[in-house]
């Protein structure tokens, strides 16, 4: 389906790959027999109609469910069980469907806090607030303030992220994940509930973190117009099964996609 | 006019990261802690022994709890056990070796309690809420059955009691009978502010940022690479060494000696009650808490007989006892349905009014 | 090894050579077990209703037992005390959901736990006031409960049976086989349950919040009543019942919060545990560990199965 010329299509470009996952909850099949892979640079969509299990998939590539089988290699390294922290550390980061932002901080320390993993300041000297641990935390508020510009929020630095109206909390969460700088970023419906504009800006967003920074990027999200706007590629689930995978346009002329949208009875 | 945020600019970050950005409020703290340092001198034995001396001693250890309960969000009811342990560590020490300073010792005392709070704390990967609340009650029952049970920790003493040697500091009583109450409360006062200035470079950096994620967000945190159980145990860790501190220091510096019932799950409560309603998640919240929630009940002493006496209503020390048991109920009550947050949200609220005051906002 | 003989060996020959002791044990584990229950039965019973962690279950056994015994001394009939008591239970009902769950409703759970604690020094401070802070004796005879104790001969020795614990064995099953039929056959006991699935939901179809909420605590109080008269009987009627009270704890742990078969086999769990434990094993530990074991098995308990006896694996979902 990608032609010779396609710039992906070298195999050690695969970030990450998806192999035969299958999860389980009890005598429920969220995922049942799912591949597909993502590719270093891309942005890849993960379409598909409700409860199609694609944030179930989304958590097994972090870490949150363990797949009930199936392999998942990421940056070449295969494994059957990692923790959530062991993912963000090798690089994943993610945004949620409802929005789970730490609501008591500030915008500022929400985003602070999406370095933590990049802080290496030892206790004695947190103790103190003095020497290494000074200096890191002006280092990082530097590039927190940069994530801050970035995404046009520099009047809501100091305000708890509690008190933002939905829109605003999406961004600072997606200012959260990339405060990890990560190399593959999960977003779970970045523009669920937004109106025109919001899904604009977002969008914006996400097209620049991809080309800026060069971070690849895995989207969950039910706007077709938007998928097909942004993404390089789309894997479409349903009733936890793979049904196509391919270009936006070769996904949207796929039969089995027409049938699970309009729900044509099988 | 004298208290306003425009026209102080920031030119580093480092000079935005400070607690009190405001020069007024630096200024403020100056001169409470002056003005703390001249009671010293001024204030009365009776105000210092007992008013002043024990209002720092709890409001060290519900700065203890609040790290624990208000920032990282681990509820806990063994907070008396933990001061106990600061306490029996603390008098172990100075009796087994009596040529160091007893300010070492209480500061190292505080890191019995750390190591055996965090023991206790690694249920709380596994269990939360009320559930790491009953947790943390094994750790109240089985430690005060520890004081009673094992002579050895009290040396043998056939009163079974803490007892207070006496021990100097230059030269200068500071603990035993015959520390002069001045001299106590200059050394747990600048053993409170210190310990209070290092919390809030805690709660401000890294580490504070970890526990209030693992508080509000516990699921996201760690998809951000935060490691929930160590995150956890550090702040079980340092609560504890908190209250193992505040144990020791009341224990030698405010009652002179005391017996294992002071570490019992009333005073646990106690404790939580003034993390309450001075406001979980705020250090300054712990001082009013402990404020309000202990010296009211000494002026309640003081002020109800005298207003009774007209009418001819005599009234005991034992219904004035029943009556702070009462009033303590009713404020958490009202605190909680009124401002949740505690004393220090009004605070909060009370100072952005006067940012902007004459004007409503 | 000594100390492993002694541990894992010694108890369990002790057992066996002296059945009669072991039954004499598991009986009296049994009574307080069940009593344990009664108390946790409070606590589920309103948690299942109105998602509170009612933390002065405990000491509103102490303040039932008191106001009866209060109330007796200060001249009125028995019986008619009884009836007053469970009276005053129903208005701290309605004090509670007015005062207490109608400005609190929609806050953190933890608000509500904190706020329980507010009312339980409350009830403390106001119990004392009243009745004065001294024990006081249960009205046994004045109730018409049995006294006295049967010694039968089973196992090759003298097993002991206090009659109040018999009675009280049955009371307590009479109690929690009425609160059953209550929450499975009634149409306020299906209302209560809808409730405790989603207080949305029960709104939604007409159901009445408030009106639960005071059902719920009244028969809470009833159940503190109860069980303040039982625990009173054993061992008089103080404020130091509240520290029994707080056993109720692990029971839950055990039973789960929402489970009332939960709570009877939890209750009887740590009953039994803890009088086996502090009978057997106690004496190398040197005595006294009946104030922390129940804690400890609940924590062990936990560690293994974080949901209790009777959950569903906890899901998490983001």
């Amino acid at each position: 389906m990608t032609s010779a010329s396609d710039p992906h299509m070298a195999a050690d470009d695969v970030l990450l790959s998806v192999e035969g996952v299958s999860l389980r909850f009890g005598g429920v099949k969220a995922l049942s027999d799912v591949s597909f892979n993502i590719r270093k640079g891309e942005i890849r969509a993960i379409i598909g109609p409700n409860g199609a299990g694609k944030t179930s998939m989304l958590n097994c590539i972090n870490g949150f469910y363990y797949p009930s089988e199936g392999r998942i290699t990421f940056k070449g390294k295969t494994r059957r069980k990692m923790r959530p922290h062991e993912a963000a550390r090798g690089g994943i980061a993610r945004t949620f469907q409802n929005v789970a932002l730490f609501k008591s901080m500030s915008t500022l320390d929400n985003i602070m806090a999406g370095r933590s993993l990049k802080m290496k300041a030892n206790f004695f000297w947190q103790l103190f607030r003095y020497g290494p641990a000074l200096r890191e935390e002006v280092v990082h508020r530097r590039s927190v303030e940069e994530i801050i510009d970035f995404l046009q929020i520099p009047h809501i630095r100091r305000t708890p992220v509690g008190k933002l109206p939905y829109g605003l909390q999406k961004r600072v969460e997606l200012g959260r994940a990339l405060a990890m700088e990560p190399d593959l970023l999960l977003l779970d419906e970045p523009m669920a509930g937004m109106n025109l504009e919001e899904k604009e800006d977002m969008s914006r967003f996400i097209l620049e973190v991809n080309q800026q920074f060069g971070t690849t990027i895995a989207l969950i999200e039910h706007d077709i117009g938007v998928v097909m706007d942004l993404s390089d590629r789309v894997v479409v689930l349903e009733y936890g099964r793979k049904i196509a995978d391919g270009t936006p346009q070769e996904v949207k002329s796929d039969p089995r996609v027409i049938d699970a949208y309009l729900g044509i009875p099988h | 006019m004298l208290y306003r945020e425009a026209g102080q600019f920031k030119s580093t970050y480092a000079s935005d990261m400070v607690v009190f950005r405001l020069k007024e409020d630096r200024a403020g703290l100056a001169v409470i802690i002056l003005m703390a340092y001249a009671l010293a001198f001024m204030g009365s034995d009776f105000l210092l022994q007992a008013v002043l001396i024990p209002f720092l001693v709890f409001a060290l250890a519900a700065i203890g709890l609040n790290l624990l309960t208000g920032y990282a969000g681990q509820l806990s009811l063994g907070t008396g056990a933990f001061m106990g342990v600061g306490a029996y560590a603390c008098y172990k020490l100075m009796t087994a070796f009596p040529d160091i300073n007893v300010i070492v010792w209480i500061l190292v005392s505080g890191f019995f309690s750390a190591a055996v709070g965090t023991l206790f704390g690694l249920p709380s990967l596994r269990i939360k809420g009320f559930y790491l609340a009953v947790a943390t009650l094994a750790a109240q029952f089985f430690l005060q059955w520890c004081f009673i049970r094992i002579p050895w920790l009290v040396n043998y003493n056939v009163s079974g009691a803490l007892d207070a040697p006496l021990r100097t500091l230059f030269g200068v009583p500071v603990v035993g009978a015959t520390a002069t109450p001045q001299t106590r409360y200059i050394v747990v006062l600048t053993l409170v502010i210190v310990l209070t200035w290092v919390a809030s470079n805690l709660v401000r950096g890294r580490i504070g940022r970890m526990w209030i994620a693992v508080r509000d967000m516990d699921l996201a945190a760690e998809l951000m690479g935060i490691r929930l159980l160590q995150t956890k145990l550090l702040a079980f860790a340092v609560s504890s060494y908190y209250c193992g501190v505040a144990g020791a220091l009341m224990v030698f510096l405010w009652y002179g000696g005391a017996e294992y019932d002071v570490f019992n799950i009333n005073q646990s409560f106690f404790i939580l009650f003034m993390v309450i309603i001075g406001g979980l998640g705020s250090l300054i919240g712990s001082f009013f808490g402990a404020a309000l929630i202990f010296i009211m009940p000494i002026l309640l002493g003081i002020v109800l007989p005298i207003m009774l006496a007209p009418f001819g209503i005599a009234i005991g020390a034992e219904t004035i006892e029943h009556l702070r048991f009462m009033i303590v109920g009713a404020l958490i009550i009202f605190f909680l349905i009124v401002e949740p947050h505690g004393l220090a949200r009004l605070w909060q609220i009370g100072k952005q009014k006067l940012l902007v005051w004459p004007f409503p906002y | 090894m000594d100390v492993l003989y002694k541990v894992l060996i010694e108890p369990f020959v002790f057992m066996g050579e002296a059945p009669d002791l072991l039954l004499q044990t598991l009986w009296e584990g049994l009574v307080s077990g069940v009593l344990y229950a009664l108390i946790a039965l409070g606590f589920v019973l309103i948690f299942k209703a109105s998602g509170v962690f009612n933390f002065a279950q405990g000491i509103m056994v102490v303040f039932a037992a008191l106001t009866l015994v209060g109330l007796y001394e200060k001249g009125v009939p028995a019986l008619l005390a009884l009836v007053l008591a469970g009276a005053v239970m129903l208005l701290l009902a309605f004090a509670v959901e007015r005062i207490i769950l109608r400005p609190l409703v929609n806050q953190p759970d933890i608000i509500l736990f904190m706020a329980t604690f507010g009312l339980t020094y409350l009830l403390i401070g106001l119990g004392e006031l009243i009745f004065g802070g001294s024990p006081k004796e249960m009205i046994t005879g004045a109730l018409y409960l049995p006294q006295g104790t049967t010694e039968l001969t089973l196992l090759g020795g003298p097993v002991r049976f206090q009659h109040l614990d018999i009675a009280a064995a049955i009371i307590a099953s009479i109690i929690i086989a009425i609160l059953a039929v209550f929450f499975s056959k009634t149409r306020i006991g299906r209302a209560l349950r809808a409730v405790a699935d989603s207080h949305k939901a029960a709104l939604s179809v007409g159901i009445s919040l408030n009106q639960i909420w005071v059902i719920v605590w009244f028969a809470a109080g009833i159940v503190a009543l109860v069980a303040g008269i039982m625990w009173g009987a054993r061992s008089g009627v103080s404020f130091s019942l509240q520290i029994i009270a707080l056993k109720a704890l692990p029971v839950l742990i055990l039973g789960g919060f929402t489970s009332i078969p939960g709570a009877i086999i939890g209750g009887l769990i740590v009953g039994i545990g803890e009088k086996i434990g502090e009978f057997y094993w106690g004496p190398l530990l040197g005595g006294g560990i009946d104030t922390w074991l129940a804690y400890v098995i609940a924590l062990l308990f936990l560690l293994y199965r974080p949901q209790g006896l009777f959950g569903e694996r906890i899901i998490e979902r983001i």
